[in-house]
């Protein structure tokens, strides 16, 4: 096997006076889609927006592809081809959809075929392409902010709890897109806390506890052991069935 | 949880008539008050006069506080030190026209109608450059602390102002304005006073570059996302401190350009004339709604109409009446007449 794209060593990170993540180790393979669940609280969030930079690891170190990225600023990260989902969405409420695409397609005006990709996965942002951003539904914001993760071909992308509060029906249209991400060479680190989603994805699977890492895994090992499921994540998982 | 409302569902008697009026009813503020003041005026010859005047006087507020309220947008940076580029301004604009005015016509009593414009490029050519150093030196160590920006923000003015003393020392220099620029064209019993004039097309000039820059260019498509959320600009790979910096520089810069034009407009500049017209350029900015250059452009010419109107019929009130429209404005919107969206 070829060395992980992205490894975390030992990662701690405060914020403020809060000791959040307290020695996070885990390596995303390259290629694959890696889960990272965990119950609310477990420090999910704080890990992505410390690999982003966003927040500073206080010790220990972050590597992408080789490269120490561990303290570089957060543009910095992203130009190294890293692409971010924030649990909140991060849509530009003020512009058009169209106009956040532009400013996700760092290296000019989207490409022809690329948003042709997009809009057959996500219909409605064709449809709603000169529409404020802000006048979408939830799961159209969230399709948005995903597309805009789409719109170049990117490293890694990093996305975080991307079926919060949406409709069955909706969770099923971006299952359907990880899985043709999934056949690029795109790496996908995802944050998940609806089972069967993440079951349908995830190659691998990290699962996190208290600012620690208390598993990992195949995914698909993890899926056919309802005793370990029990153990790693009580009854979270059930609720979110 | 409950489905999200559709954007026009709940209000029972939503009519696409009454939506339209809604999303036109900050713009449609400024008509309504100029009509509310036609008949408080009672003379249309003076309304028309008064509102020129009001519109010329917004102009030139707006372009004063234009640079500000992106400040503040971009980076919640509170800039009380932003008066000292009008000041500056008017003061370095007032040198390079004397001078000018010297060279071009020697003996004259006015200013020189060409010299205008090379003063006006030299004093925002000064004041850009004072707000690279103003930004690096003053804003930069206070980012994210906004008691501590407004305590040394407050002392950058004060410091500027001494230094305006020092090198145009203590008294108010007059500027007697180009013949060109003084007295009025007739029209009927209609008076329009050419500065005026030329202070609204020179002010709806820079509002609509502004406009168009923001919206058309990915410049300022940057500048309106880094507005509502920094943070995902950056994590787009954009950095938002250039952005923050040259934003800077175009506000301090056409801080000073304002401050060239009022002080053609009061034919005399003080060292304090910036801090003055300070309390002016802050309601307007938290009318319009912090960050939005539309809303502080509908803020600046509600304020300068305002100020007109009841410097004419209860002069007592002037400012009062600024500081009543604000409060009342801020009951009816309370993030100001167009909010930016703001995480
Ligand atoms: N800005 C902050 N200030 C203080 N504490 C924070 C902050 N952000 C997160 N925390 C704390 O860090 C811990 C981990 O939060 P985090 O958001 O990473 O959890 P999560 O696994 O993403 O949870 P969820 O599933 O609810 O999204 C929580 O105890 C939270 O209260
Ligand atoms: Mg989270």
């Amino acid at each position: 096997m070829s060395e992980p794209l992205l490894t975390l060593d030992g990662v701690h990170t405060h914020i403020g006076h809060y000791h959040i993540l307290q020695g996070v180790d885990f390596s995303v393979p390259r290629g694959g889609l890696t889960m990272l669940i965990g119950r609310n609280g477990a420090g999910k969030t704080t890990t992505m927006r410390t690999i982003m930079g966003l927040w500073r690891a206080s010790r220990g170190a972050i590597t992408l592809d080789g490269r120490d990225i561990t303290g570089l600023a957060t543009p910095d990260i992203a130009q190294a081809n890293v692409a971010y989902v924030p649990e909140d969405m991060g849509i530009f409420s003020d512009l058009t959809v169209r106009e956040n695409m532009i400013l996700a397609a760092r290296d000019g005006e989207p490409k022809d075929d690329r948003l042709r990709w997009i809009f057959r996965l996500f219909p409605a942002l064709e449809k709603f392409w000169s529409l404020e951003a802000g006048a979408l539904s939830g799961g159209q914001k969230q399709m948005l902010a995903i597309a805009r993760a789409m719109i170049e071909p990117r490293k890694l992308l990093l996305v975080d709890e991307p079926t919060k509060g949406l409709a069955p029906a909706i969770v099923g249209a971006l299952i359907e897109a990880f899985g043709e991400l999934k056949k690029t060479d795109t790496t996908i680190l995802l944050v998940e806390q609806n089972f069967h989603f993440a079951r349908a994805l995830g190659d691998d699977v990290v699962v996190m506890d208290d600012g620690r890492i208390v598993h990992r895994g195949l995914m698909a090992d993890l899926a056919a052991d309802e005793e370990l499921q029990q153990n790693l994540l009580g009854l979270s998982l059930e609720m979110h069935q | 949880m409950s489905p999200v409302p559709e954007r026009s569902a709940g209000t029972g008697l939503s009519h696409p008539l009454v939506e339209r009026l809604r999303a036109a009813a900050p713009i449609l503020t400024v008509p309504v008050l100029m009509l509310l003041a036609l008949p408080a005026t009672g003379d249309p010859s003076a309304w028309v006069t008064l509102t020129l005047a009001g519109l010329a006087m917004g102009m030139m507020i707006f372009v004063m506080a234009s640079g500000l309220t992106l400040v503040f947008g971009l980076m919640d940076v509170l800039n009380f030190g932003h008066g000292a580029f009008v000041s500056i301004g008017a003061f370095v604009g007032a040198s390079v026209m004397l001078w000018l005015s010297g060279l071009l016509d020697p003996g004259g009593v006015t200013l020189h109608l060409a010299a205008i414009l090379p003063a006006m490029i030299a004093a925002m050519v000064v004041t850009g450059a004072l707000g690279v150093g103003f930004e690096k030196i003053i804003i930069r160590p206070v980012y994210g602390q906004h008691l501590k920006q407004i305590l040394i923000t407050m002392g950058g003015l004060i410091v500027a102002e001494q230094l305006i003393y020092v090198f145009w020392g203590p008294d108010e220099i007059p500027l007697p304005r180009p013949d060109a620029l003084r007295g009025a064209l007739v029209f009927g019993d209609v008076a329009v006073e050419k500065y005026r004039l030329f202070a609204v097309v020179l002010g709806l000039a820079i509002f609509l570059a502004m406009h168009l820059l923001l919206a058309r260019t990915k410049i300022g498509l940057l500048i309106r996302a880094g507005v509502e959320n920094g943070e995902m600009v950056e994590a787009l790979g954009y950095r938002i401190k250039r952005l923050f910096v040259g934003v800077f520089v175009v506000g301090s810069a056409l801080a000073g350009l304002g401050g060239v034009m009022w002080g053609l407009y009061q034919e005399v500049i003080t060292a304090q004339m910036g801090m003055e017209i300070m309390v002016l350029v802050f309601i307007v900015v938290i009318i319009g709604g912090l960050g939005s250059v539309e809303g502080c452009f509908l803020g600046a010419l509600l304020v300068g109409l305002m100020a007109n109107y009841t410097g004419f019929l209860v002069p007592k009130l002037a400012l009062g009446s600024n500081i009543f429209l604000m409060v009342l404005i801020l009951m009816w919107r309370p993030q100001g007449l167009i909010p930016v969206a703001k995480r």
